[in-house]
Order: C-alpha cells, then structure tokens, then sequence
C-alpha cells in the first residue's frame, strides 16, 4: 500500500518536476536579453554612487585641476560676474550665499591686484578629512575629497581645520530653485543641498568620468581652467589637450600655501589676465555673482528679538 | 544660650544637615527662578532645532561661537574638584577636608553641562550617535569624548565613595517620620556602611586609588579640549603650547570657582566654623600660583608670535591688540590677572571679601578669555577676503544663560540631598587636630582646656567603642 503510493508519488513527481522546468524554460527564453542588460548594469557604474563612484571608463584617475592666471581677467572684459563661479551657482543650485568656486581679487605687494579662482584644492593630505569624527568626508579612489551628507553630523570641525575656507555650512533648509528637487543626491553630485551639514566642491565627480568637463571649466569664456588626469598625463579646457606634466613645468605651475603641506590638486599658472590685455592696475570693476533665485540662502530664520518676528 | 554643650561632632552634624532637612521659601523661589531662565534656555534651543543654526550668528567664516566658548569653560571650571580633593589629598594638605566634596560637586555639574555644548552645537544633533557608531579616533574630537567620559564616570565616583559614610548618617539621622522615599535612597545609597575598620580601610584605599586615577584625566580632559583647537592650521590655535595652557587656565578658573561657591554656602548654610578664613586665604594662594603660571604663559604665547609677525598671526594680534576684539582682551588681561593679583598680594582688607571679589573678576575674565580664544582666530582671514564677523544672537545667549543657570540648578539640587561639608573626614580630622576645637570650646563653656581635652578623649572613646559594636 505504502509503496503504491510511494510510486504514484514519484511518478506524480517526474511529470511535475520536467513539466516546471519546461514551464520555466518557455517564459524565461524572452526574458533573458533583459535579465542580462540588468545584470550588466548592475555591475556597471549606473549604481548608486555609494557603493561604485560612477565610472563608466572604469579607470581609476588622479584628477587635478590647473588655473593659468594669465588668462583669468575676472571677467571684467565681457563685464558679468566671473563665469565659472555662475556655472557653478547654476548647475549645482548652490545655496545663495556659497561659491564653491569662488573668484578673489589678490593684491600685489607692488600695487595692483590678479583675480584668482578658488575651487576645493581636493588636498592630497586633507585637514578637513583627518579631523571628521564620523568620516562623513573622505576620498575617493581618485583623489577627490567628498562628503556623505547623510553621515555629516554637522559639528564644523572640517571647516575649521580646512586652512582655504573652501567649506560652507547649510546653516538652515537652503532656498533652492524647484528643479532641484529632482536632482539625485549622490556625494559626487550634492544636490540638493541638505540642512546642517557642510558642503563645497567636489570638482564635478559626476560628469568626469563621461568625459564631461566640470562645469566651471567648461563655462570660462577664457578657457583659463584645465581639468588635468596624472594617470594618462594630460589635460585640458575644452579647447585645446596638454602634456600635463610639461605643461606645468614649462609654466612655473605652483600651488596655494606649498608649505602647509597640505598638497593641493589645484596648479595655478601665475599671471594677471594679461592674456586679454589685462594690466594689474586695470579699473574695470569685478561684479560679484548673483543668484537667480531669492532671499539670501538662510531664510527664514527667528527676528533679532525673541518676540519679533521671523526674517523672511 | 543652650543648656548643654554640644559636643563638635554633634554641632557638625547639627550645622552641615540642617539645611538638608529645611527648605526655605527663599531657597524655593531662588530654584522656581532657576527653572524659569533654563526654560527659557530650552525653548531657545527648540527655535535653533526648528530653524537650524541659522538661528545662531554663526556662519561660514565664524563657524564657532558661544557654545564653543562655554564648551571651554564649563570643562575648565570642572578642574576645581580635581585639584582640590585629589591633588590636595595625595599631597596629605590637611586644610583641604571641608572644601573636597563642594570641589567635586563643581567637577560633576560643569563636566555635564559643558558636555552638553558641543551636542547644542551640532547642525545634525539627530545623528550623535553616529559618534559612537562610526567614530574615527584620528579624530581628536574623539580624543574629547573618551577623556570627558572618563572624566565624568571618574568624578562621580570619586564624589559617591567619600559621600558613603555621610549618606549612611543620613540614614541613621533621618527619624520615624522621613518620607520613605529619602529613607530608600538614603539606605540604597550608604551600601550598608557601619563605620567598621575594615569597611574604613576598604574606603580609604578605594578613595586613595580614585585620587591617584583622576589627576592624569582631568589633564588630558584640557588638553585634548585645547587639541581641538591646536590640531588646525589656524593663526592663534596653531601652537604647541595650548595643552597645559588650557590645563592652566582650567585651574585657575576652577580655583576661582570654588572660592565662589565656598563664599555663598558659607553665608546660606552658616558653615563659618568650618570653611575659615585659612580655607579662603590658602585657596586664594593657590589661586594666586596658578595666576602667575597663565600670565607667564600667555606672555610667552603671544611674545614668541608677536616677534615674528607671519602675517595670519599678526592679523590675530592686530584684532587682539589694537582692533575689534581688543576689549576683550585687555579687559581679561586687567580684570582678569594684574587686579586679582594686586587684589590678592596687598592684603588690604578682609580675607574673604578680597578673594570672592578676585574670584569673581577670574571667572568673567576667563570666560572673555576663552572667547578671545575661539572667536578672533576664526575671524582672521586665511583667504584674500575682509575679517568676519560674529555677532551672537539672543538664541545663543539664551541658551548660554540656560547652561549658567541649568549649574546653579543641579549644584543647589545637590546641595539639598548631599551634606556639602564631608562630615565624617572633618570630624577626622578634627580627632587628630583637637587644639582649634578645644579654643572655641573654651569659648563657648568657660571650662578649662585639660578638662575640655578629658571630656572629649572620653566622648571620642566612646564614639569609637560604639561604632566597633553597631
């Protein structure tokens, strides 16, 4: 009795078993083309940047960024505010308030002054990096210096160390145009920018590795700014490709405070803009970046009294 | 005039627990207004959590600020308990026994309440535990949170262990009518002490271990509070020597601490017999050392800077000299060092006015002074731009005259549930010093002194027999 049931079983099993995998087999045949794509990109770099940079090149890369100062003339020449810091405020819808590139008028010890753009100089030996309590920033794998704004504690301790006063602080929930919200935050694109944690430039980590330039080297109008790459030796500004190397040997390259040791990724090229024809001592007027959006980046925050009311 | 005489330990008992089982309308006013400035302290802080930090007058250049400068010294006010008991006690300074446990007590509340700056502080406070969780240690922010927690849990063990024998005289002295909740904790709290020998030595050796363990925390707690500071590439922080001038500096106001709380427990709890002048006059000595020490420091630190005038720092000397912030500075250096030091060296006038006024003047000037510390370096332009700015807005200042008052708070809670004098080590040490004693005795009952000195040897002997038997 036993093994008649025990046989109908197995043969019950057979029929079952060759008729699923038949079954299985029919409707996966169509699917596989797409089940492989996925799989594909799932170990392709259109993961989430946290746990693979995006890197469709898959190279890893030494990024460094050079300024000629021959060449930056503040943008007095076209008369609007400095062009890579606007590209910046735009395609980052940075909160008002903060260049995280931003253009200084430097005085000369002879009189007159050079303009000089100050990204994140991205430091080889970062103060800001050794100082995170929770190593909310960091580096990358190809020298950048981000931030995990959803690990920052918001304690500041980095913009105190950092000895360029390149990091800023979302001091309250940003004015931020509507579009940003439908920006997807990854450390290489902060965007939008997020209460009580600290933010600055990341040298445009989401568009380099498709082969797009960051957006201050792309906007300068004088092309004074290179994205440079040690790994493959090159570098360059949309207009033209340069021997990485040589080009800052043969133009006296050197880095801001060298002797904090802090090794910038930033070269500048020293100079004054007389490439346009700019003299030291030229008086046409530097124009400070305007934000397209309203108030003044920190609204709204409590009166200056307890019982008045809040500044708009 | 009392119609027997008391003996000095009954007086003792009778003077240090009384105020614990009074409460005076005063005393419940003085906490109902205490809670009110806290209040206000919270609901400042529930602003800041609904709008940020930008709530604050804090921003990109100044990005430190009140809470930072309180930070400092709250901590370093704590190092008064720290001197006090362990360092006087491992140099046997017999003196010390009546000012110990106000010391420590200083110690506990300005630890908990300094720790909490920080915490107010962050932008994030919803992610503290992340501290914990993803903690570098090549942070020395996480250099602070080991040495303060160790500072804490230190303190507040060496505050419980002498307090052992004085909780368990409360237990005994607390009648049939006690509420039986103070009796619980009272009983609780006293782990079954019965003054035996052993349970003495036991004591004494656990207090000794304590003393001895506290003194190389307390320091490191300063200096890793001045090495979130010294450990940036900033004008004025970038400097060697800010360990021990924190250190000293913590001292000094926690000196200056301890005076001030002696001076108002002395008036309020009528405690005149046991914190004397000698207690004020050898504080305000040791005062007085740690003065010079910072002075000698502070000179240094910013001669060696000033000769060489690197450009940050002298932007930092300019706005600390000369500019914005020369107020400060000069007003810490006159009210702070040259009129205490004048004040405590001329000896003009009653002792212990002079020292609650130097002590008074030390705590304002240092507290200015962490200010100087923090702010201007902060302000020194490291980028071709203008100085900033930092003006505190009333949401700070709420929440720093919270923190004042949230110490005033747990320190006169504390005041009422602990005896402020350690009864049992000053009745010690009055049975091995008996001649102070047998003088006001002499005063108060016109006995001679050998028939004083009889009754009380027979009176201590019957103490110890009674305390072998219990």
């Amino acid at each position: 009795m036993q093994e008649k049931e025990k046989g109908l079983n197995r043969r019950q099993f057979i029929k079952w078993s060759v008729g699923a995998v038949g079954l299985a087999a029919a409707l996966t045949t169509p699917l596989l083309p797409v089940i492989n794509q996925a799989r594909s990109a799932g170990s392709s770099p259109e993961t989430p940047a946290k746990e693979a940079p995006a890197q469709p090149d898959k190279k890893k890369r030494a990024w460094c960024m050079i300024i000629d100062l021959k060449k930056c003339e503040g943008c007095v020449t076209i008369g609007a505010p400095p062009q890579c810091t606007m590209a910046c405020i735009n395609g980052h819808f940075t909160p008002k308030g903060q260049q995280w590139i931003q253009v200084f008028q430097v005085e000369l010890s002879n009189g007159g002054k050079f303009f000089m753009p100050t990204p994140c100089y991205q430091c080889e030996n970062a103060p800001c990096v050794n100082v995170c309590p929770v190593a909310a920033t960091y580096h990358n794998e190809d020298g950048l210096v981000l931030i995990d704004h959803d690990r920052c504690i918001g304690c500041r301790f980095c913009m105190a160390a950092c000895p360029y006063q390149r990091r800023f602080f979302n001091w309250t929930v940003p004015e931020l145009p509507p579009e940003a919200a439908f920006a997807e935050y990854s450390p290489l694109y902060p965007v939008p920018a997020r209460k009580g944690t600290v933010i600055k430039c990341m040298f445009c980590g989401h568009l380099l590795h498709d082969g797009k330039l960051p957006l201050c080297v792309a906007g300068c109008p004088m092309k004074a700014l290179y994205m440079g790459d040690f790994d493959s030796d090159m570098a360059t500004n949309g207009a033209e490709v340069v021997p990485l190397r040589q080009f800052l040997k043969e133009n006296d390259a050197y880095r801001y405070k060298e002797a904090l040791g802090t090794q910038p990724r930033v070269w500048y090229l020293p100079g004054h803009g007389q490439a346009f024809g700019r003299t030291t001592d030229d008086p046409r007027e530097f124009k400070t970046p305007v934000w397209s959006w309203g108030g003044d980046g920190f609204e709204p925050r409590p009166g200056i009294w307890p019982w008045g009311k809040e500044i708009k | 005039m009392r119609t027997r005489a008391e003996s000095y330990e009954q007086r003792l008992e009778r003077v240090v627990l009384n105020p614990l089982s009074q409460t005076t309308r005063g005393y419940k006013l003085f906490v109902l207004s205490l809670l009110a400035v806290v209040g206000w302290g919270l609901y400042a802080y529930y602003i800041q959590l609904r709008y940020g930090l930008g709530a604050t007058g804090m921003r990109d250049v100044v990005m430190w600020g009140l809470y930072l400068v309180n930070f400092v010294f709250f901590i370093g006010i704590s190092h008064a308990g720290t001197l006090i008991s362990a360092i006087l006690r491992v140099t046997q300074a017999g003196w010390r026994t009546p000012v110990t446990r106000m010391a420590e007590l200083i110690t506990v509340v300005a630890i908990s309440i300094g720790a909490l700056m920080p915490l107010i502080d962050l932008g994030r406070p919803e992610r503290v535990w992340e501290l914990i969780a993803f903690g570098r240690f090549q942070s020395p922010l996480l250099w602070d949170i080991v040495s303060i927690t160790s500072y804490l849990t230190g303190s507040l063990i060496y505050l419980y262990l002498p307090t052992i024998p004085d909780f368990a005289l409360m237990r005994d002295r607390l009648g049939y009518y006690a509420n039986p909740v103070k009796r619980l904790i009272y009983t609780v709290l006293a782990v079954g002490w019965r003054g035996t020998p052993e349970q003495h030595r036991r004591l004494e050796k656990a207090i000794g271990i304590m003393a001895i363990t506290i003194i190389p925390i307390a320091i490191s707690v300063h200096t890793v509070v001045s090495y979130v500071f010294s450990m940036t590439l900033r004008p004025g922080w970038n400097s060697t020597v800010f360990g021990i001038y924190f250190v000293i500096g913590a001292i000094f106001s926690g000196i200056a601490s301890i005076l001030i709380v002696m001076a108002i427990f002395r008036k309020f709890y009528h405690l005149e017999e046991y914190l004397t002048e000698r207690h004020f006059r050898n504080l305000g000595y040791l005062m007085l050392v740690a003065l010079f020490i910072y002075l000698y420091l502070t000179f240094g630190e910013y001669l060696t800077v000033a000769y060489k005038m690197q450009v940050e720092e002298k932007h930092l000397l300019e706005t600390l000299f000369v500019g914005s912030n020369a107020l400060w500075f000069w007003f810490f250096v006159i009210a702070g060092l040259v009129i205490p030091a004048l004040i405590i060296i001329l000896r003009k006038g009653p002792v212990i006015p002079r020292m609650v006024i130097a002590a008074v003047l030390i705590n304002i000037a240092m507290w200015i002074k962490r200010f100087a510390i923090v702010i201007p370096s902060l302000q020194v332009p490291l980028m071709p731009f203008d100085f900033g700015a930092y003006y505190p807005t009333w949401v700070e200042w709420s929440i720093t005259a919270g923190a004042f008052a949230g110490f005033i708070l747990i320190f006169a809670i504390f005041a009422k549930l602990v005896p402020l004098i350690s009864i049992w080590e000053v009745a010690e040490g009055a049975r091995e010093t008996p001649q102070p004693r047998v003088a006001t005795l002499v005063e108060q009952s016109g006995m001679k002194p050998e028939e004083i000195e009889a009754l009380l040897s027979k009176a201590v002997a019957e103490k110890g027999r009674s305390r072998v038997e219990q």
